[in-house]
């Protein structure tokens, strides 16, 4: 008599009904697809930031690379070591081999003044200075136009990130930083990585420039395999001659990432969820607004037989529909107007500039369209609720 | 009509109170009514006696203050929401005065819509829609959609969806009450040919004596009772 297929089978025919009264509804139906496109792409938008940003920080870390700073330091900023002490690390067990001896190169890391081509606004850029084996241990990093620095040479090689971002940084140009001008041989990439936001230069070059002596910062060690990891850093934490910490590349630039990144995600949500908030409230004008034009045909099909839930169910879908149609625009749009969209900001971290792409990926996607689909849902109910309530008999006599 | 023919409808010491805020609304006061099987029955009344609220009464739309509503032996005022749904799609068809079909659906959809609550096959609720619409004279206006039609064509997909099922009980609402003199003959035609030729038991509210002159019999509803004659 009334069986689950029966009862499925109103819920589809209402909502059909539903749905070909959208065209009589033009107007708020479209106000609030647009409403929610416009949140979609809000939340999209700006959690594309903290993603690219997060992509740009890990992308580089290699399982094999590893990262080794003084104990205590949170970054190599604050971090110093010796020339002896970078010696012990790069014999270290696990170490891989390169041409020249170890895959390690010990670097040194100053932070330069340059201004933003978009704002003129001085920004911090940091310019890093490593020996030969550094493009051994980070094999992504490839020259793309121009040449390596020559060893003992003022010359550096800028990022492709860096290039982009910051006034000055052209190829064959000089610039001038504190009393020394350094040449501009060649630009580099670094597979979208973090290495693409820097300068580099030659270690032994650099040290005297900013009086550093025979000081390091860090050494960035390639190891012959992730698993080789657990025994160099063993090897290194347990030598009496040293005082150091040893990274994974990944999860130190992971780590270095988080403050930005919760700032951005957290700041983004917050937007979002009150924009959302303003579009739920288009949502349920919406389906109130639908509902009560369509009272009396609501309560036409009621007295004919077809039951409340059914109604309450199409009322919703009607809403959801709706909403992931506005959720889809919304994620379009944010693609077509955010993906690979390029923009640099500080890390409060390293207090240097990182150059990253924003990035709209599928999972932000479905994100978005999950939020749409909640818009709907809780925009859809208490309408859905109010025209099952209403009784039938009072419902049939408003026209 | 005689004695000893079965009741169909048995409203018993019906009463009805609306409450609007504080204001309490007397309807029916202990209304009494039985109709018989195949009574093609008139209800009159002046505006606001209660005449649609009787009717509501006896489709299961609305449920009495007081009293009983018996259907068949069924006292349908005691039962739940959903049953009660499912009892109207199986034992009442209903017309209303302003037709109340869905502008989105085409003549024939209009129709097949109670049908959508059987488990009849595709090709069955096919077949029951062209004989209703064949029945109302309308088989040549299944593609056409409500604004396309005339007042008194609409009406009669309106009829044509409340036979469709092929219902104990017949309730119409002023069914002439919005169109001409010449659409509403038309109607009443139609009604008593459903009356006479297929047995139809009919229940319909009027105020127009041209209306309630095609019934087998006429009620009036006056201060919440009912009673055989006209109350001048
Ligand atoms: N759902 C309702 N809520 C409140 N009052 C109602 C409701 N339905 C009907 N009434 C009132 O009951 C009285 C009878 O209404 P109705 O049955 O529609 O009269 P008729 O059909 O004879 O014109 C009117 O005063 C009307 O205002
Ligand atoms: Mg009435």
């Amino acid at each position: 008599m009334t069986n689950p297929l029966n009862w499925f089978s109103q819920v589809v025919a209402v909502t059909g009904f539903s749905l070909q009264t959208i065209v009589n509804r033009k107007g708020s139906s479209a106000a609030t697809v647009i409403g929610i496109a416009g949140v979609v792409a809000v939340l999209v938008g700006v959690l594309s930031i903290a993603k690219g940003f997060r992509k740009a920080m890990t992308v580089s870390g290699s399982p094999n690379t590893a990262i080794v700073m003084r104990s205590g330091a949170d970054s190599e900023m604050m971090s110093g070591l010796s020339r002896d002490e970078t010696r012990v690390i790069a014999d270290a067990p696990g170490v891989a081999r390169a041409s020249g001896g170890p895959a390690a190169s010990a670097e040194l890391f100053v932070i330069i003044d340059l201004p933003k081509r978009s704002t003129g606004t001085d920004a911090n850029v940091p310019l890093r200075g490593v020996e030969p084996a550094a493009f051994d241990v980070r094999r992504e990093l490839k020259v793309v136009a121009g040449r390596k620095f020559e060893p003992g040479k003022n010359e550096i090689i800028i990022g492709q990130g860096a290039a982009i971002e910051f006034a000055g940084l052209d190829l064959g140009k000089t610039i001038r930083v504190g009393q020394n001008d350094w040449a501009i041989v060649g630009v580099f990439t670094a597979n979208g990585g973090i290495s693409e936001s820097e300068i580099w230069t030659d270690a032994a070059v650099l040290q005297p420039a900013y009086r550093r002596g025979d000081t390091y910062q860090s050494v960035y060690a390639r190891l012959t395999s992730p698993e080789a990891f657990d025994a160099f850093k063993n090897a290194l934490t347990t030598d009496p001659r040293l005082n150091v910490k040893v990274l994974r590349q990944a999860d130190y630039y992971a780590d270095q990432s988080t403050l930005v990144y919760n700032l951005i995600t957290g700041l983004g949500t917050l937007v979002a969820g009150l924009m959302g908030l303003g579009a739920l409230f288009g949502a349920l004008n919406t389906m109130y607004t639908a509902v009560s034009s369509r009272t009396r045909e609501i309560a036409t099909l009621r007295a004919l037989g077809f039951r409340a839930g059914p109604v309450v169910i199409s009322v919703i879908l009607e809403s959801i529909v709706l909403a992931i149609l506005g959720g889809m625009i919304g994620s379009v749009g944010a693609y077509l107007a955010f993906d690979g969209y390029r923009a640099a900001t500080i890390n409060f971290q390293s207090f240097s500039q990182v150059a990253f792409a924003f990035e709209v990926g599928p999972a932000l996607l479905i994100q978005g369209m999950v939020y749409a689909a909640l818009i709907g849902v809780i925009g859809g109910l208490f309408p859905a609720i109010r025209a099952a309530r209403l009784p039938i008999a009072t419902a049939l006599r408003e026209l | 009509m005689s004695e000893n023919s079965e009741i169909l409808v048995h409203v018993k010491d019906v009463e009805k109170v609306f409450r609007r805020g504080s204001e309490e609304i007397h309807v029916l006061a202990g209304l009494d009514l039985e109709v018989p099987i195949g009574e093609f029955l008139a209800l009159m009344g002046p505006s606001g006696s209660g005449k649609t609220t009787l009717l509501n009464l006896i489709g299961g739309l609305d449920r009495p203050t007081r009293g009983s509503v018996v259907i068949q032996g069924e006292r349908i005022d005691q039962l739940s929401d959903r049953r009660l749904a499912g009892w109207r799609a199986r034992h009442v068809g209903l017309v209303f005065q302003l037709y109340n079909l869905l502008p989105v659906l085409t003549a024939e959809r209009n129709v097949d819509l109670p049908l959508l609550l059987t488990n009849l096959s595709k090709a069955d609720r096919r077949k029951h829609v062209e004989t209703a619409l064949s029945v109302v004279g309308l088989s040549h206006r299944a593609k056409h959609f409500p604004r396309q039609l005339s007042g008194g064509e609409q009406q009669r997909v309106g009829i044509a969806r409340a036979i469709v099922t092929d219902p104990t009980l017949l309730l119409c609402d002023e069914p002439t009450g919005d169109l001409d003199r010449k659409a509403g003959d038309e109607i009443l035609d139609l009604l008593q040919a459903l009356n006479r030729e297929h047995g139809k038991t009919i229940v319909m509210v009027t105020h127009d004596p041209h209306a309630s002159a095609r019934a087998t019999r006429t009620v009036h509803l006056t201060k919440g009772q009912l009673s055989s004659e006209a109350i001048a």
